[in-house]
């Protein structure tokens, strides 16, 4: 077995480990924390893909900035807990009823996506050639997807006003009433 | 050898990681980060076909989805402090004020 296999297999069972604890954890902060070290082995297949740009910006944006943001929200609430006494007692995986019917609806999805992989057949080893200069993805991106670029930056301007208006405090005077968060 | 499968394979198993996550957890915040999951395994797919292809096409659009995802984490996360407020909880069953 060559190093790229090693590494793929090595990267693969972290990022598998780390998102199935991160479903599993019961304190919001933890499965944060789980899921840049999830982040962090796919970035490590990215660059096995020859991919250093994204591997790169998965760090730095995903890693970097949107957990940072999750984090900050759940110190932030600071309600770490899921919040019924049911939940007190019961591992959040293994409750009945509907979340049952659900894991059993993931597993069917599961069972689907291996079947259709499996008529794939054998895809052989990648071709030589592959795009890892970002002066070839940054030109792409400013000529052929300029346009999709731009409407980009119009839907983070929309985001930002969004996610300000749905933040901010309701009016002073029923603050008053409630006490406020 | 690494080949195309097995990196679809990988995304397959995390896909379905993501929605279990999403089915089986009872906190907002826990399912955000289930979507998150999903998205990676998506993007995984997308940068190994680019390389199986040989195409700068598969990364530019995980550049998108990233985007859309940091704007979907930005609202998502505005959307579930202002449901705290309300509720004081961050349970999915605290919400159900438009369901018959």
């Amino acid at each position: 077995m060559g190093s790229e296999a090693i590494s793929f297999y090595l990267f693969g069972a972290i990022a598998i480990g780390a998102s199935l604890l991160v479903i599993a954890q019961r304190n919001p902060v933890y499965s944060v924390l789980l899921l840049i070290a999830s982040f962090g082995a796919l970035s490590g297949l990215y660059v096995l893909l020859d991919a250093p740009f994204v591997a790169v910006i998965q760090i730095i944006v995903y890693a970097g900035a949107i957990m940072v943001l999750f984090l900050f929200v759940v110190m932030l609430l600071n309600a770490p807990h899921e919040d019924t006494e049911h939940d007190e007692r019961v591992h959040p995986l293994l409750r009945p009823g509907p979340m049952r019917f659900g894991a059993f609806l993931a597993l069917v999805l599961a069972g689907e996506l291996w079947w259709a992989l499996g008529r794939g057949g054998d895809t052989g080893a990648f071709p030589g050639g592959a795009v890892s200069s970002v002066r070839v993805i940054g030109r792409s991106l400013f000529t052929d997807y300029a346009f999709p670029f731009e409407v980009t930056s119009v839907l983070i301007l929309v985001a930002m006003v969004g996610a300000v208006v749905l933040a901010k405090r309701d009016n002073p005077r029923d603050r008053r009433d409630r006490g406020g968060l | 050898m690494v080949t195309l499968n097995h990196y679809l394979v990988l995304s397959a198993i995390l896909f379905s990681i993501g929605t279990a996550g999403v089915f089986v957890r009872r906190n907002l915040i826990t399912i955000l980060l289930s979507i998150e999951i999903m998205l990676n395994a998506v993007n995984l797919t997308f940068v190994a076909f680019g390389r199986a292809l040989a195409s700068a096409d598969g990364q530019i659009i995980v550049f998108f989805v990233m985007t859309v995802a940091a704007a979907e984490a930005a609202v998502g996360l505005a959307i579930v402090i202002s449901l705290f407020r309300h509720r004081e909880s961050l349970n999915p069953e605290s919400f159900a004020s438009l369901k018959w």
